[in-house]
């Protein structure tokens, strides 16, 4: 049985920048076993210290916007856990302005947050992050574009084919059907499996709101077998 | 259900968040049997690509390195065969993956080689330089790089 696949073309024209950058020969499909199953990154070098993984406690003070946590786990194409690997996170504060010098959103920078956390996950697979609810920003991809709210992901996983960068996004955010980037994942199921669910279970009283979100990685974490 | 979470491009403010000390180095600069490999990435109008991040790999080492504003990035790698190279960047809605071999290396029964037309070969392969080798990626249009698919 074939898996679905909701992976965005290269060349997505209403995301303008792909138009100079996606690649216009056939891909080489390789068997799986030279590339695919190739074991992945050793991301050993990459520091990771505990405190990575709290957005909020990374200054002196607290950083302005509403607290949120955000967790989930991280399913290998078997759907068994990826036990500790390295899931890096980065996003804009709550007023929609990136920490990086390439942004130049006139929206205010806040001295108490950078963005940017990184974790493992543990024996089941989970990680977990805390942070602010980052805002929406806009970009000149066409006239009045907006960003839906959104979180930067990159994991590892066992194998080359493992690897995957992806944007998580909000529930209910208004601004998702008019996303290209979002958009750019034709069926609807593939854009639902970037959207955070709200999980009240998760959720501390008088704290913060959580939202889980469940990752999917290509590839198994097992020795492969045919069947 | 075990769908794989699908794509999306890592996008232009990546820079202060992915690097992390030493990144561009697999092995520190002038240890025995490091090489120095640099190169540019050009998107199809032949410019420069500044928003780009590159990861090398070959299952022990790990190197990751962003592009500057000439699109160029380095790494310090140990000798070995070939590299695995995944490319990111604003305008990617999925990373590139595509591999380099070092000069040396007897392609003559490669399996990747077998499978690319002959006049394309050379863009999976490392030329020596002075200071090491170096490696450049077309992202599109003449000489496009050989992207593996994923």
């Amino acid at each position: 049985m074939t898996e679905p696949d909701f992976e965005p073309p290269y060349l997505f024209p209403d995301y303008r920048a792909t138009q100079l950058r996606a690649p216009r020969r056939e891909l080489v499909r390789l068997p799986d076993e030279w590339f695919h199953h190739r074991r992945g990154p050793a991301f050993g070098r990459v520091p990771v210290k505990a405190g990575d993984s709290d957005l909020t406690r990374q200054h002196s003070g607290e950083p302005l916007g509403e607290r949120i946590i955000l967790t989930g786990r991280v399913l290998d194409g078997d759907g068994r856990p990826v036990r500790h690997t390295l899931v890096e996170v980065w996003q804009a504060n709550a007023a929609g302005r990136y920490v990086d010098p390439v942004d130049t959103h006139p929206a205010p920078l806040d001295p108490n947050f950078t963005g940017a956390g990184r974790c493992l996950t543990d024996d089941e697979g989970n990680y977990r992050f805390v942070t602010i609810k980052p805002g929406a920003y806009p970009w000149r991809n066409h006239r009045n574009a907006w960003r839906p709210a959104h979180v930067h992901f990159s994991l590892f996983g066992p194998q080359l084919a493992s690897r995957l960068v992806t944007q998580m996004y909000f529930p209910g955010d208004p601004l998702i059907p008019f996303d290209p980037i979002l958009s750019s994942i034709a069926d609807a199921r593939g854009r639902d499996l970037l959207v955070a669910k709200f999980d009240p279970g998760t959720t501390e009283p008088e704290w913060a709101l959580a939202y889980r979100w469940d990752i999917v990685l290509r590839g198994r974490d097992a020795t492969p077998s045919e069947g | 259900m075990t769908v794989p979470t699908p794509s999306q491009t890592v996008g232009p403010f990546f820079g202060f968040a992915m690097p992390f000390e030493g990144d561009a180095h697999a092995v520190a600069p002038g240890s025995d049997g490091a090489v120095r490999i640099e190169g540019q990435v050009f998107d199809g109008a032949r410019e420069p690509v500044p928003d780009a991040v590159l990861e090398v790999s070959d299952g022990q080492q790990f190197a990751r390195c962003g592009t500057d504003a000439e699109g160029a990035f380095h790494f310090t790698v140990r000798k070995t065969p070939y590299l695995d190279v995944l490319v990111l960047a604003r305008g990617l809605l999925r990373h590139l993956a595509t591999r380099m071999y070092f000069p040396d290396t007897d392609l003559s029964d490669d399996p990747l080689m077998r499978l690319v037309e002959p006049e394309r070969r050379h863009t999976l392969v490392a030329s020596a330089t002075k200071g090491g080798l170096r490696f450049d990626i077309r992202l599109q249009g003449e000489e496009e790089t050989v992207f593996i698919q994923l």
